[in-house]
């Protein structure tokens, strides 16, 4: 018999610190078997600014930098001009890029900087302990907004991918999720065309990733594959928002 | 006869895979494993296709599947 | 190296940069250093390096944590509120032990203050700036000279110890034309050892992490204590002190940049009138030249601190003394200049009380 599925060389055999059903695990063995297939992990460098997924400096095995909150598109920026021929990625939060950081995802996707972002959005804000997110859907509960997220007083919840496909330094923009297998599948095709992107020297590439928080959610895994299914499909459909290649055929 | 192996130091208990397996191969242990999580376990050998459905769906690459 | 060129003080801190290696600069206009991006966007690209203009100070500050993280020699440049922008990015940098630099075209403040030439940043750029226990290797040149020849410095400080290093400039000094010399041949940055914590291209080495947090209990505490040691071994070895006339003077004047030029025509006009003045010019702010302001409270029966803020370099003079005699201030603020009349006035009033055998009252 033959082992069916392998732990990508690009994940360190450390145990991740993610909570039980979280989705950060499923996003970061994917970008790990992208790095993999590519054959690039020699010259991967990643970035990690602040928020739950800080700590994927010791699970991605290839160079990694931490960095500030939301500032992983400049990072990403000054490490790809200088070598360009490192594959450079930001892997960050919904707070981190769409709050605190929206000014360098905006920016660099309008100079159509080459680099990847992986963008997790779980509508909530995990390390701080589940605080109202840009993303945070109308109605929904959370520390900051305990009656559930009032438009009224909080406003509305961004759609990023939206946002940035209307940019045209933006070249490969995707919004999948991991809430289900098939769904996981789908997001590592994404992930490689988006790494693919980069390969070619196309520039910015962007994909979403609608993710499980079930700790900050106060739900259990199983009811936070639901809530993703139920809920945050209708306002975060699912599909290509960018695609060059689309384009030209 | 495809099987798969939980590792219970990894397993985290989130019961993702019980729900990813499309023939109701894998329930929950009833015991704590080494962790303190309830582990997943494989429960129907006869019925694992070896799709590994379950393993794309584990967020701590706590599953082995072999076919 | 050997030519004599006329040039800004801006442009001087820019091409003196590019001269000492420098291939990657990010930046955001903001006004009296404007100049310093102008000039690298035409500047960068004639030498194979880079320049963006970032969409904010805060970008740029990351920008370069990144660039620098591959052991490129980086350059950023603002002016006060563009400075303080960017200090959360400086703090990472010294947490990470990346050695950028940067400079400040200081003006006047607080708030938007003003667009003239001002040291009230003094205490921001001495104190570490941004938030956490750091320091940053901080110059400050008085000539366009000088701002054309400290970039080198600054790299070869910032990279032997690992720290951000800064050139703490002026509005005044940014914006005047004097003659320069680049005192050094042209670095090719691509002779320089590539460091052995730079992130990029791998060949097979382990894995390379740039980080500024260790949350293990105990472990932040000690990497924080052995940067510490290399902070004490710049404060042993690297402070800087320029010294006119202090071999008789009774009366010490200290001052830095712009500040210490004024205070050149007060000297000049105090010894023709047969005063016994003397000048010490801090040429590093941090580290502070104790040692040598120390020397001289033994020789000298008071100073004076000349300053374009309301009173921060001379906490560190008095530190530096340990009350073994009157310090004294005279400071204009908020974009206010010196003059030399007003520094000797103030001289001659000076030794006028201590002549009449008054108590001298500091401040």
């Amino acid at each position: 018999m033959q082992q069916v599925n392998k732990k990508p060389k690009s994940l360190t055999e450390a145990r991740m610190h993610y909570c039980p059903g979280c989705g950060h695990g499923i996003a970061h063995r994917l970008v790990a078997e992208c790095i993999d297939e590519l054959g690039v992990q020699g010259r991967a460098v990643g970035v990690a600014p602040v928020g739950c997924s800080v700590f994927a400096d010791d699970y991605f095995n290839c160079d990694m930098i931490q960095g500030p909150h939301g500032r992983g598109p400049a990072i990403a920026t000054g490490i790809k001009r200088c070598r360009p021929q490192c594959v450079v990625f930001s892997y960050q939060g919904d707070g981190d890029l769409a709050s605190i950081g929206m000014a360098e995802t905006i920016h660099s996707a309008a100079r159509s900087e080459n680099i990847t972002l992986v963008f997790i959005n779980n509508s909530i804000y995990g390390m701080t302990g589940g605080q109202m997110a840009p993303t945070t859907l109308l109605g929904q509960k959370s520390t900051t907004s305990p009656k559930g997220r009032d438009a009224a007083v909080n406003g509305y919840p961004i759609r990023v991918c939206e946002l940035l496909s209307q940019l045209e330094g933006a070249r490969y923009l995707e919004r999948t999720s991991v809430h289900s297998a098939a769904h996981v599948i789908k997001t590592k095709k994404a992930l490689k065309k988006a790494f693919q992107c980069q390969l070619d020297n196309k520039g910015f590439s962007m994909v979403e990733v609608l993710s499980m928080c079930p700790t900050n959610l106060g739900i259990t895994p199983k009811e936070c594959v639901k809530f993703i299914a139920e809920k945050m499909l209708p306002q975060y459909p699912l599909g290509v928002y960018k695609d060059l290649d689309a384009k030209k055929g | 006869m495809p099987e798969i192996k939980v590792d219970e130091v990894r397993c985290k208990g989130c019961e993702l895979c019980t729900a990813a397996c499309p023939k109701q191969c894998i329930v929950m242990s009833e015991t704590f494993g080494v962790t303190g999580y309830y582990p997943a376990k494989f429960s129907k050998p006869e019925a694992c296709t070896g799709c590994a459905l379950c393993a794309q769906i584990c967020p701590d690459l706590a599953i082995e599947v072999y076919k | 190296m050997g030519e004599k060129l006329l040039m800004k003080g801006n442009e001087a801190l820019a091409e003196g940069a590019v001269r000492a290696g420098c291939r990657f600069f990010a930046g955001y206009p903001i006004t009296p250093q404007n100049e310093v991006p102008e000039y690298m966007s035409w500047r960068l690209s004639e030498a194979g390096g880079t320049f963006i203009q970032a969409e904010s100070e805060v970008a740029a500050i990351n920008m370069l944590y990144g660039a620098a993280a591959t052991g490129t020699r980086t350059m950023t440049s603002s002016s006060s509120p563009g400075i303080s922008l960017k200090q959360e990015g400086v703090s990472y940098c010294a947490g990470a032990d990346l050695p950028i630099f940067f400079a400040n075209v200081v003006r006047g403040g607080p708030g938007l203050g003003n667009i003239s030439g001002s040291q009230g940043d003094y205490f921001q750029s001495t104190r570490g700036g941004g938030h956490g226990d750091y320091r940053v290797f901080v110059m400050a040149p008085n000539s366009v000279e000088e701002m054309g020849n400290f970039p080198l410095k600054c790299y070869e400080t910032a990279e032997k110890y690992r720290v951000p290093a800064m050139i703490l400039a002026d509005g005044i000094l940014g914006q005047m034309m004097e003659p320069i010399e680049f005192k050094f041949e042209a670095i090719d940055p691509k002779q320089l050892k590539a460091p052995d914590w730079a992130l990029g291209v791998n060949e097979g080495r382990p894995k390379r992490i740039v980080r500024s947090y260790d949350l293990r209990e105990g472990a932040l505490e000690h990497l924080t204590l052995s940067r510490a040691k290399r902070y004490k071994e710049i404060e042993d070895k690297e402070a800087l002190c320029e010294e006119k006339m202090t071999e008789d003077a009774d009366l010490i004047l200290v001052a830095y940049g712009t500040a210490s030029r004024v205070c050149q025509a007060a000297l000049k006009m105090a010894r023709e009138s047969g005063l016994k003045v003397g000048l010490a010019r801090p040429i590093t702010l941090w580290p502070f030249p104790k040692k040598k302001l120390s020397e001289l409270s033994a020789r000298a029966k008071s100073l004076l601190v000349v300053e374009m803020s309301l009173g921060q370099m001379i906490e560190d003079v008095k530190l530096a003394v340990e009350c073994r005699l009157s310090v004294h201030l005279h400071a204009r603020c908020s974009g206010a200049v010196l003059t030399g009349e007003e520094v000797f006035q103030a001289v001659q009033g000076l030794l006028k009380k201590s002549k009449k055998g008054e108590a001298l009252c500091s401040r």
